[in-house]
C-alpha cells in the first residue's frame, strides 16, 4: 500500500526502505521524539519528505492531489481537534470537509456507542473531558469510512479498560470491512496483541 | 450664511493644552501611552499643516498629474501604515496581498464614486477627488488592518484545528473559512457601527466641517450619506479582496499548512 523509498524529512526521519501493507493492521512504536508522528504526517501529506519518495499504490505521493490523498488516507492527530459546536457537528464535520454526504443521527449514535461515548448529540462538544474528545474525534473519523486509517495515539487519553476495548473494537472494525490501519501507540501491549506488522522507530531510523 | 470663524493661533493653542491634560492624567493613572500621544499629536500637526498648503496649491492648479500623484502617495502611506500597525510579524506574501487589495479596493470604489455617483467634471477636480480619495483610502486602512490582525492571530491561534481538517480532507478555503469569516466581520464591524450611530450619536467629521464652513446641512447630509455609502462599499470590498487572497498565503502548493 505504502511504499517508503530513501525517504528523509529534516533532520527527523531517514527511512532507507519501509513498506506498510495493505488491509493489515500496522503498529508504529518507539520512544517519543523518534518520528513516529511525523511518519504519519509524511503519508497523509501533511508535510512533503525533503528526500525520496512515497508511494501509495504505486504512485508517487508527490504526483497525487494532496486533499484527495487526505479524503482516502484520513489522519486522525494526537490531540484532538474538536471544533466549535455540538457532539453532532463535531462527528459530522469530517464528512463535510471531505464532502461525503451526511449520514443521519442513527448511525451517529451508533458510532458514539463503537467508541463507547455516552453523550447525547445535542451537547456541547468543549464540555467534554480530555478522553472523551478523543473517542469523539475518532468517532468522527470512523464515520468517515476512508481506506486507511492513520491514527496518532488514539487511546492516549483513555484508561486502560476503556483502550482495550475500543481498540478491540476498532480492531474488529478494521478487519471485517478489509481496510488499513496505520497506528502510533505507546503501548507495547496492544502493539503485540493487535498488530499484523510492527514498525519500530528510534532516532528517525526503522529498526528492524 | 454666517461668517465662518477663523481659528485663531491663541485657540489653536488651547486644543493643545487639553492634549497637555490628558497627557496628565495619562502619566497619573500610569498608562504607559504618552509617548504615544505626543508623537500622534505632533505627526498629525506637522502632516496637516503640509498638506492644507500643499492643497492650497494644488487646488488652484488643478491638473490630472497632480491628482494622481496624490493618490499615490496616499496610497503608498496608507499601505505603510498598515504595515506598521498590525503587531503580527508578516510575511512578505502577505503583505503583497495587503497592497494589492488596498489599491484595488480603494480605487475601484473611488472611480464609481466619482465617475457614477458625482458625475464630477473635469474628473481629476481636485477639490473633491481628494478630500473623497482620503476618506475612502483612510477607512479601508483601518478595516484593513483590523482584518490583517484577525486573520493572522486566528491562523496561528488555531493552526491546530486547520491542521486537523486538512487531516480530514478539507480544502484550505473550508479550513480557513471560520477565520477568514472572523476577520472580515473584525474589519467591517467599525464601519457598521459608525454607521449605526451617525447623526445621533454623533455628527460625523466631514458633515460637521461641512457644517463648521457654512454649508447648508440638508447639503452636508447628501454629502454625508454618498460618502458613507462609499466607504462602506470601499472598505467591504477592501477587505473581502485582502481575506479571500490573504489566506491563501498560509498554504502552500501541496495544500499543506505553511505558517513559520
Amino acid at each position: 500500500m505504502f511504499q517508503l523509498e530513501g525517504v528523509k524529512y529534516k533532520n527527523i526521519l531517514d527511512i532507507k526502505q519501509l513498506s506498510i501493507p495493505a488491509n493489515k493492521i500496522t503498529c508504529i512504536v518507539g520512544e517519543s521524539g523518534s518520528g513516529k508522528t511525523t511518519l504519519l504526517k509524511l503519508l497523509n501529506k501533511m508535510i512533503s519528505c525533503s528526500e525520496g519518495e512515497i508511494f501509495y499504490n504505486n504512485d508517487a505521493i508527490s504526483t497525487i492531489n494532496s486533499i484527495e490523498l487526505r479524503r482516502k488516507v484520513v489522519m486522525l492527530p494526537q490531540v484532538p481537534a474538536v471544533f466549535p459546536g455540538t457532539v453532532k457537528e463535531n462527528l459530522l464535520i469530517g464528512l463535510k470537509f471531505s464532502e461525503k454526504p451526511a449520514v443521519n443521527d442513527e448511525k451517529l449514535s451508533a458510532v458514539l456507542n463503537m467508541v463507547q461515548l455516552n453523550k447525547p448529540l445535542d451537547e456541547d462538544a468543549d464540555k467534554l473531558s480530555g478522553g472523551e474528545k478523543q473517542r469523539l474525534a475518532l468517532g468522527r473519523v470512523i464515520l468517515m469510512d476512508p481506506e486507511i486509517f492513520l491514527l496518532d495515539e488514539p487511546s492516549s487519553a483513555l484508561d486502560e479498560d476503556t483502550e482495550q476495548n475500543i481498540i478491540e473494537k476498532l480492531v474488529h472494525y478494521i478487519k471485517e470491512t478489509n481496510k488499513t490501519l496505520i497506528m502510533v501507540t505507546h503501548s507495547k501491549k496492544i502493539a503485540r496483541a493487535y498488530a499484523d506488522n510492527i514498525i519500530e522507530i528510534k532516532n528517525g531510523r526503522v529498526l528492524n | 450664511m454666517d461668517k465662518v470663524i477663523n481659528l485663531q493661533i491663541w485657540q489653536l493653542a488651547a486644543a493643545y493644552i487639553f492634549i497637555v491634560i490628558l497627557l496628565v492624567i495619562v502619566k497619573l493613572k500610569g498608562i504607559p501611552r504618552e509617548k504615544e500621544i505626543l508623537i500622534s499629536s505632533a505627526r498629525m500637526t506637522l502632516q496637516l499643516i503640509l498638506t492644507g498648503y500643499i492643497l492650497m496649491y494644488i487646488f488652484q492648479n488643478s491638473n490630472p498629474v497632480f491628482t494622481v500623484i496624490v493618490i499615490g502617495v496616499m496610497e503608498a502611506f496608507a499601505i505603510y501604515n498598515v504595515f506598521k500597525r498590525v503587531k503580527v510579524k508578516l510575511s512578505p506574501k502577505i503583505k503583497r496581498i495587503i497592497a494589492i487589495s488596498m489599491v484595488l479596493g480603494t480605487t475601484s470604489s473611488l472611480l464609481y464614486f466619482i465617475i457614477v455617483v458625482i458625475n464630477l467634471s473635469p474628473w481629476y477636480d481636485p477639490r473633491y477627488f481628494i478630500p473623497i480619495a482620503g476618506m475612502l483610502i483612510g477607512n479601508s486602512m483601518t478595516g484593513i488592518s483590523l482584518g490583517v490582525s484577525r486573520l493572522v492571530d486566528g491562523m496561528t491561534a488555531q493552526k491546530h484545528l486547520i491542521e486537523s481538517a486538512l487531516m480530514l480532507g478539507a480544502t484550505p478555503k473550508m479550513a480557513a473559512k471560520e477565520i477568514v469569516d472572523n476577520a472580515f466581520d473584525s474589519a467591517i464591524l467599525p464601519t457598521i457601527n459608525s454607521m449605526v450611530g451617525m447623526g445621533i450619536v454623533f455628527l460625523p467629521g466631514m458633515m460637521t466641517g461641512q457644517i463648521l464652513s457654512g454649508v447648508s446641512p440638508v447639503t452636508a447630509i447628501e454629502y454625508q450619506i454618498a460618502v458613507m455609502l462609499g466607504i462602506l462599499g470601499s472598505v467591504a470590498l477592501t477587505v473581502i479582496l485582502f481575506v479571500q487572497l490573504g489566506y491563501k498565503t498560509f498554504f502552500n502548493e501541496q495544500q499543506q499548512l505553511d505558517i513559520s
